[in-house]
């Protein structure tokens, strides 16, 4: 099982080393959304207050976080799923792709929160909480949006219901995320944030076993 | 007739909640008045909403435990009345909601968890219309409908906690249930609940005899 889920990771990423415009080209979109929100905003002198801050670099990563996983059922061909159909198990694939969009997050995310400190200033108080914020807010967007993206790919116009789909069941996630993470700004005291830390851990937990339990069904269609 | 008695009871509770609802006598409350009435109307469609909805997530269930057309057609259809009863829910509080609290809409954790609803049960029919393959339709839209609902609860659970709600019976402000002392409104309410949902269950059987038409006129 394990050894199954290392080969499936050991893939992801060998293909996404292969066809490196994909991941420059995550790079970049975040990059540069993160400069064209820098420029509209910082066109007048004042700039913008803590609140503005932490709530558009949180839609700045869920923006970022649906494409780049909403490739992840689509972008190969429908003869190698079915290649893959017949050896692994679903279990696996399931696990192996949370697990790789999750390094994958990580990396954007971290990638994008160092370019947006740099650009839009950095009122980041406690840095460490913060960046546990980023780190399990990367870990809950890529396996809701995992799932999500399993059940659009099968759909037409995918993209559009990436984004309808995903949306409304993504909310709680972002709102423990954005409390988490205002208070990390703020610099309060780090028992403030522990009732949200533990909700968000327990909504990952809900969504990776009902992605256990549900993808089966997914796959064999 | 012996299948038909939910249809009776609906229509007999709700004569009897219109009738009594508007002429029997309410406790005199501060701000609320004559609009407590709205409790009879406006809080039975959001039982009426989590019934048909959760219906909808047990056929969901079984269609993926049993593959049988019959289930999706249950999902889809008590998902559809419990949209309705959502609708219905949202406009009865925003227009109480004008003359209560002054605004059509506020930023009230009960109002955003109910549009939240509506929005995964939208997204849910449009998911279901870009399918044509029927099988591939069924067990899809079940397999989100089950993720979207587990995903639901606990935002359920966590709004509330963030901020108070405005509405009575929260946040400090009086329900029903301690000024009702002489149980006028109770009397009322939970007989409201009940037909609001019978009638919900009709509609759905309606609209699922009308599904078994269409289907059998097609097949033939």
């Amino acid at each position: 099982m394990f050894r199954e889920i290392k080969a499936l990771i050991d893939k992801e990423i060998r293909l996404e080393l292969r066809q490196k415009y994909a991941l420059n080209g995550m790079l970049l979109y975040i990059v540069s959304t993160i400069y064209v929100c820098y420029l509209s905003f910082r066109m007048k002198t004042n700039s913008i207050d803590k609140l503005t801050w932490n709530t558009l670099f949180w839609i700045i990563l869920l923006f970022t976080a649906m494409n780049a996983i909403a490739k992840s059922f689509t972008q190969e061909r429908f003869g190698r799923l079915l290649y893959y159909y017949t050896l692994a198990s679903p279990v696996g694939i399931i696990l192996s792709k949370i697990i790789y969009n999750t390094l994958l997050m990580l990396v954007l995310a971290l990638v994008g929160f160092g370019v947006y400190a740099v650009v839009m200033g950095n009122p980041v108080e406690d840095i460490t909480i913060y960046l546990l914020s980023i780190i399990l807010g990367a870990v809950g967007f890529s396996s809701t949006l995992t799932m999500v993206a399993g059940i659009a790919s099968k759909a037409e116009n995918s993209a559009t219901l990436m984004a309808i789909l995903s949306f409304p069941i993504i909310i709680p996630m972002l709102l423990m995320l954005l409390k988490i993470s205002k208070n990390a700004l703020d610099g309060l005291d780090r028992g403030s944030s522990t009732d949200e830390i533990l909700t968000l851990l327990a909504i990952d937990g809900i969504v990776l076993v009902l992605s256990v339990i549900l993808f089966p069904y997914l796959w064999r269609s | 007739m012996k299948n038909n008695w939910y249809k009776f009871l609906a229509v007999g509770l709700l004569y009897y909640v219109l009738i009594w609802g508007f002429l029997g006598r309410i406790p005199r409350q501060p701000v609320l008045h004559e609009t407590a009435r709205n409790l009879y109307f406006h809080v039975p469609m959001w039982f009426g909403m989590f019934t048909m909805l959760s219906v909808s997530v047990w056929n969901s269930i079984k269609y993926l435990r049993t593959p049988n057309m019959l289930f999706d057609t249950k999902a889809s259809e008590y998902a559809n009345t419990g949209i309705l009863f959502g609708i219905a829910g949202i406009a009865t509080g925003s227009i109480w909601a004008r003359y209560t609290w002054g605004a059509w809409w506020t930023n009230d954790v009960k109002l955003n968890g109910a549009a939240i609803g509506l929005l995964i049960y939208f997204a849910y029919i449009i998911l279901r219309g870009s399918f044509n393959d029927e099988q591939q339709r069924a067990r899809i839209s079940a397999i989100y409908n089950i993720f979207a609902v587990a995903l639901l609860i606990p935002l359920l659970i966590i709004l509330p906690r963030m901020t108070d709600s405005l509405h009575p019976g929260n946040g400090g402000n009086p329900g029903f249930k301690p000024m009702d002392t002489e149980h006028t409104m109770r009397v009322i309410f939970y007989p409201a609940c009940i037909g609001w949902i019978c009638l919900g269950y009709w509609i759905t059987n309606v609209r699922l005899r009308l599904k078994n038409l269409e289907q059998s006129l097609a097949e033939n």
